[in-house]
């Protein structure tokens, strides 16, 4: 192990000996590293998640976090270092391979929830399912959104939505397709604390019960206690 | 994909609306163009009938041929058969075939046309029911008149001087006797009669109890004679129509009109008998230097109108594509404004899977879906106004068009509606290609 990458003694959860290493994990980075258009670069811990492991990714703002969860889902490419998923290095397919792949095995959930604005709830979860190259599967959608409890906004404009269902509704979007991973980008900065506990409570709910690895990235402090792994940036 | 490509679409409907309108406007009025042209054209050439060379009074030659060929003008005025008689000769060695017109008349804005059974080979007509004019005030109708008017066999009418219906109405009865088949050409539009007709009820205009006379027939010594010799000459209708018999008749009558030294027509339709003899290509010529007649040649004068028609057509035309390119153009602004509110989405659409590609497929699709509407709505709205057209010119100048007639070039006005919409949506489809989604995320 390289000096630089100095968290690694105190997160010994995230990092496990080689020797343990029997089969691949779900998501593993090494020496991943990232170099910004002005020439700054980033250096990232290594990170080694099971499935269906819950992980927060702790941090400041500006310390790249969001970098490090887009390297993690294939939106950016690193400079150096590898990213797999399962047992596949991700960094090395082709872009059109890489967003099928990530429409299959990755879920991610935004900071601030975006859709689709023309299409309604239900067709959003639809286009998800299409664009992976899945079938669609209407039955599969409306369990999902009354699960999250916005089942009754299945036909709504996604406009119409409130703050609180709009981030649901992103949640069923990335577990329409019930990947294998599930990465969330602050995923309750914009929520009061009511919300933030129910959304949460959500997304650790249904991560487990797609058996999805799950990785929420925050500077939310409320986050800290609900998480037993954790990874300091 | 085609779906999402709508939504996206009618998601801005007052934008859609402006590319949409600008579109089919621009369509539209090239096709309206292009057809307006082609059947007029069609018209035009349909009606030529292989005359060679039109006789008539000095005047211009452009309206004697509107006149005489086409029946949308008035005559250049008449000519003496004694000057003409030499054309209507059928032993004239260039001559093949000579139509003597005679015109003033009409009835309803029909015209009605003293002349002889060689208009009928002129124009491929047969008769669909009754019988062929043979004795004055015996008429023949085309069948468009036939229909518009609901004429039928026995019934008599009236005819009224000039083109325009209802002015200084004759008061000679005018018998139907004949309804021609539908020949698509000109003839349809006409009431054929003997030149005697239109003669008599000209002649005895001014002396109107003598025609009243003559025509109850009236025991009348005074007009007993003038009845007599009407009488002798009544006229049998052919029973059949070949065209050997035709002809024969025809040439008949002719050599009858040649006699009449007295009287006047207004127009002699020439076929040559060979239209490469010098002789004959000099004709007109000489006829316009050396007589009192005018003659000119139907195809040049046509195709000179046609060059002055065509060239205010092909400036509308131009016109036309600058509305379609603008159109083009409002297309692309709406789609690259649209894809600067929608390039989270467009980056969304990649974190579900999508593919560059398939983004550059949805804009494509978007700017081709509205060419394709905007082509259809042109479409109909083009045809749609010519359906009107049609039943205005067909009142006005009594010309066949129709609404529902499509043409090849509008298939390749298709094509062209394809690609102005795929060029438009190029370069937004490109700039959704290139989306870097990671920074668009990132800025949320």
């Amino acid at each position: 192990m390289v000096s630089g990458f100095g968290f690694q003694g105190s997160r010994p959860g995230c990092l496990e000996p080689e020797t343990q290493n029997l089969k691949p994990a779900m998501l593993q980075t090494t020496k991943l590293q990232y170099s910004y258009n002005s020439g700054s670069a980033l250096t990232f811990p290594d990170i080694r998640c099971e499935t269906g492991e819950h992980w927060l990714l702790l941090g400041q703002s500006g310390c790249g976090k969001t970098t490090l969860l887009h390297l993690l889902g294939g939106l950016l490419t690193a400079k150096d270092g590898s990213v797999m998923v399962g047992d596949t290095a991700i960094n090395t397919l082709k872009t059109s391979q890489l967003d099928k792949f990530r429409g299959k095995k990755i879920g991610i959930i935004f900071q601030t929830p975006h859709f689709v604005r023309s299409l309604r709830v239900g067709e959003n979860l639809e286009l998800a399912q299409r664009l992976a190259g899945l079938p669609v599967d209407k039955n599969h959608i409306e369990k999902l959104l009354k699960r999250l409890g916005i089942g009754h906004k299945i036909n709504a404009k996604t406009d119409a939505l409130s703050q609180g269902e709009r981030q649901r509704a992103a949640i069923a979007r990335a577990l329409v397709n019930k990947p294998e991973i599930i990465l969330a980008d602050e995923p309750t900065s914009a929520l009061d604390d009511k919300n933030t506990d129910e959304v949460i409570r959500l997304l650790e709910e249904t991560a487990s019960e797609v058996n999805a690895t799950l990785l929420v990235v925050t500077h939310d402090g409320r986050l800290k206690e609900r998480f037993a792994k954790k990874i300091l940036l | 994909m085609l779906k999402l490509s709508w939504k996206n679409l009618i998601n801005k409907p007052l934008n859609m609306a402006l590319s949409l309108i600008l579109f089919a406007l621009g369509v539209g009025l090239v096709s309206l163009l292009v057809n307006l042209n082609h059947q007029v054209e069609e018209n035009f050439d349909k009606n030529l009938a292989g005359v060679d060379l039109v006789l008539g009074a000095k005047g211009s030659p452009l309206q004697m041929i509107l006149c005489a060929m086409y029946h949308v003008d008035n005559p250049t005025g008449n000519i003496p058969i004694e000057k003409a008689r030499a054309f209507l000769n059928p032993k004239h060695p260039l001559i093949k075939q000579a139509v003597p017109l005679s015109l003033g008349d009409s009835y309803r804005g029909y015209r009605i046309v003293g002349t002889t059974y060689d208009i009928l080979q002129f124009y491929n007509a047969t008769i669909a029911e009754g019988k062929l004019w043979a004795n004055p005030m015996e008429v023949t109708v085309g069948a468009a008149v036939a229909d518009a008017q609901h004429l039928h066999i026995g019934d008599k009418f009236k005819s009224s001087h000039g083109l325009v219906e209802g002015i200084e109405e004759h008061e000679h009865d005018f018998t139907v006797v004949g309804i021609l088949k539908p020949s698509g050409s000109v003839i349809d539009q006409l009431v054929l009669t003997p030149s005697e007709s239109i003669w008599e009820s000209h002649a005895h205009a001014s002396d109107s109890s003598a025609v009243r006379q003559l025509a109850v027939g009236s025991q009348d010594t005074t007009t007993a004679e003038v009845h007599e010799h009407e009488h002798e000459h009544t006229k049998v209708a052919p029973t059949t129509y070949d065209s050997l018999t035709i002809s024969q008749l025809a040439q008949q009558q002719r050599l009858e009109l040649m006699e009449k030294t007295d009287k006047d027509i207004t127009a002699i339709l020439i076929r040559f008998r060979s239209r490469t003899n010098i002789q004959a290509l000099n004709m007109a010529r000489n006829i316009n230097e050396n007589t009192e007649l005018m003659a000119a040649s139907p195809p040049n004068e046509i195709a000179r109108l046609q060059t002055n028609l065509g060239l205010g057509a092909d400036t509308l035309k131009m016109l036309a594509w600058v509305i379609v390119i603008v159109s083009g153009l409002s297309i692309f602004i709406s789609l690259f404004s649209s894809l600067r509110d929608r390039r989270y989405e467009l980056a969304l659409m990649r974190v579900m899977g999508g593919s560059r590609g398939t983004l550059f497929q949805l804009v494509i699709l978007e700017g081709l879906l509205l060419a394709v509407m905007g082509y259809v709505l042109g479409i109909v709205l083009s045809h749609f106004s010519l359906g009107i057209l049609a039943g205005f010119m067909k009142s006005t100048y009594r010309y066949s068009f129709s609404g529902w007639k499509f043409l090849p070039e509008e298939g390749w006005l298709f094509v062209g509606a394809l690609a102005v919409g795929f060029v438009a949506a190029l370069i937004p489809a490109l700039q959704a290609r290139r989306t870097d989604i990671s920074e668009t995320l990132a800025q949320g």
